[in-house]
């Protein structure tokens, strides 16, 4: 099976290749593999690969999904133009 | 800053159910939709519902999206924000949403979050090619804008979903090449699985894939079998000559609103994964915010239309309006019962029990 070219975020191109390269280097919180593959961080927002993400690292960890450390759902939950938030005082 | 009593977040099935019953209360109400059009996943199902009478069985999903419309629409009481995101809820109670292009603001003194969910990915080699579909996503193009995803397609997954919307392409003139599913079992209806059987459809269980072929699309896809402990069985792979891979494979509760007020949730595989702990009147572990549909529970319209009702209602009453809005309420609670009750309903049930409320 050819892990480079199976994709676990399509937003930020991040691979299982990629994933299995980070876990035996020891890296395996959820929270630090998200900063360093910017997996969950593309415009989709994390929909499709978070639930993937986290059910390979249990897997890896021989652990429950349970007990994967989810990265917090941050505001907003879209990309939203700066321009639009700068103009939005107008409702306040 | 707006300000409206009621704040219901999605304008699918349970979300037009939560507004009317909440309205019909005699509370002001109002309705967000992303879409351009209220209907949610209702739009796209071609096909007759099931169930009992009292949720519009025998009616096709997109004429009970009309109904359900038109019932909004005539409520005064009901402003309805269709092309209207909701892009956070703080924790002072302040909702921030885009309509259009503009950046707004609202506070409500109950939310009813309905935002339904998302589909699920599945991980094999090339998964990133054009011509992979989330069977959702071909809905939407074939039953709302009209366009065939290819001319032969490999559906993945014998739950409802890929069973209808294999039958869905094939009315449009695709040809379904085979239906595949990891599970040993046909998850679906059997009607449904007859259907498309008698139609000359192989329906392979104990398969799954394990590549796209092609360079720039989908030009093929390779199967194989699966043993009792769900492994490959080497020597059983098999290449199919199809353009469109489609996945039905599940969906995810869309939960990222929810996380933002802090509710409890629990990680529940059989009600779609993270779900969030409510109480019989759907009000999740933080006061005022109230949960109806997919996001609640990954299970069918049907229910979602009645839990839509009960979230109403309950968010209706605890504002002080309406009489017998208990006794309405339990006549409803006995139809959810009823809708998840026998074999059909065993999963959601169980996974029910297990979030302990």
């Amino acid at each position: 099976m050819d892990e480079k070219n199976i994709y676990l975020c399509r937003c930020e191109n991040f691979t299982l290749k990629e994933l299995h390269d980070l876990l035996d280097s020891g890296i395996t919180s959820m929270e630090e593999i998200k900063r360093l593959s910017r997996g969950t961080m593309g415009p989709c927002q994390g929909k499709t690969c978070r639930d993937l993400i986290a059910k390979e690292i249990a897997n890896y960890l021989n652990k429950d999904m349970s007990e994967i450390d989810m990265p917090t759902y941050r505001a907003p939950v879209k990309p939203v133009k700066l321009g639009e938030i700068a103009g939005g005082n107008k409702n306040a | 800053m707006l300000h409206t009593e009621i704040a219901i977040i999605g304008g699918g099935p349970a979300g037009m159910c939560a507004a009317i019953a909440a309205a019909g209360q005699g509370a002001r109400v109002t309705l967000f939709d992303r879409g351009k059009k209220l209907g949610g996943q209702l739009v796209k199902q071609t096909h007759r519902f099931f169930g009992s009478e009292k949720e519009y069985a025998g009616i096709r999903g997109i004429d009970i999206a009309k109904i359900l419309c038109d019932e909004v629409e005539k409520n005064k009481l009901i402003d309805v924000k269709t092309d209207t995101t909701i892009l956070a809820i703080y924790n002072d109670g302040v909702i921030t949403y885009e309509e259009g292009k503009n950046y707004k603001r609202i506070t409500s003194e109950k939310t009813i979050i309905a935002t339904g969910a998302s589909e699920k990915m599945l991980l094999f080699e090339n998964n990133d090619l054009p011509g992979v579909y989330g069977a959702g996503a071909v809905q939407t193009l074939m039953n709302e804008h009209g366009i065939v995803p290819g001319n032969k397609v490999l559906m993945i997954g014998a739950g409802n979903i890929g069973l209808i919307v294999s039958y869905q392409l094939m009315q449009a003139g695709v040809k379904v090449e085979a239906i595949i599913d990891a599970s040993p079992n046909i998850g679906g209806y059997l009607v449904h699985a007859s259907k498309v059987k008698r139609l000359g459809v192989p329906i392979l269980t104990s398969h799954t894939i394990k590549r796209a072929l092609g360079k720039e699309s989908v030009e093929g896809a390779v199967i194989c079998e699966l043993d009792e402990k769900w492994q490959p069985v080497s020597g059983t792979e098999k290449e199919l000559d199809v353009d469109v891979i489609c996945l039905a494979v599940g969906l995810s509760p869309q939960s990222e609103l929810l996380r933002h007020t802090g509710c409890e949730v629990k990680y529940v595989p059989g009600l779609g994964g993270y779900v969030p702990m409510r109480d019989g009147n759907l009000q999740t572990t933080v006061n005022g915010i109230y949960v109806a549909g997919d996001t609640a529970e990954v299970e069918e319209a049907s229910s979602a239309m009645v839990e839509g009702t009960i979230a109403g209602l309950s968010a209706a009453e605890s504002l002080g309006y309406g009489k017998n809005i208990s006794e309405l309420k339990k006549s409803f609670i006995s139809d959810l019962d009823s809708l998840r009750s026998g074999a059909v309903g065993e999963k959601i049930r169980s996974g029910i029990q297990k979030l302990g409320c």
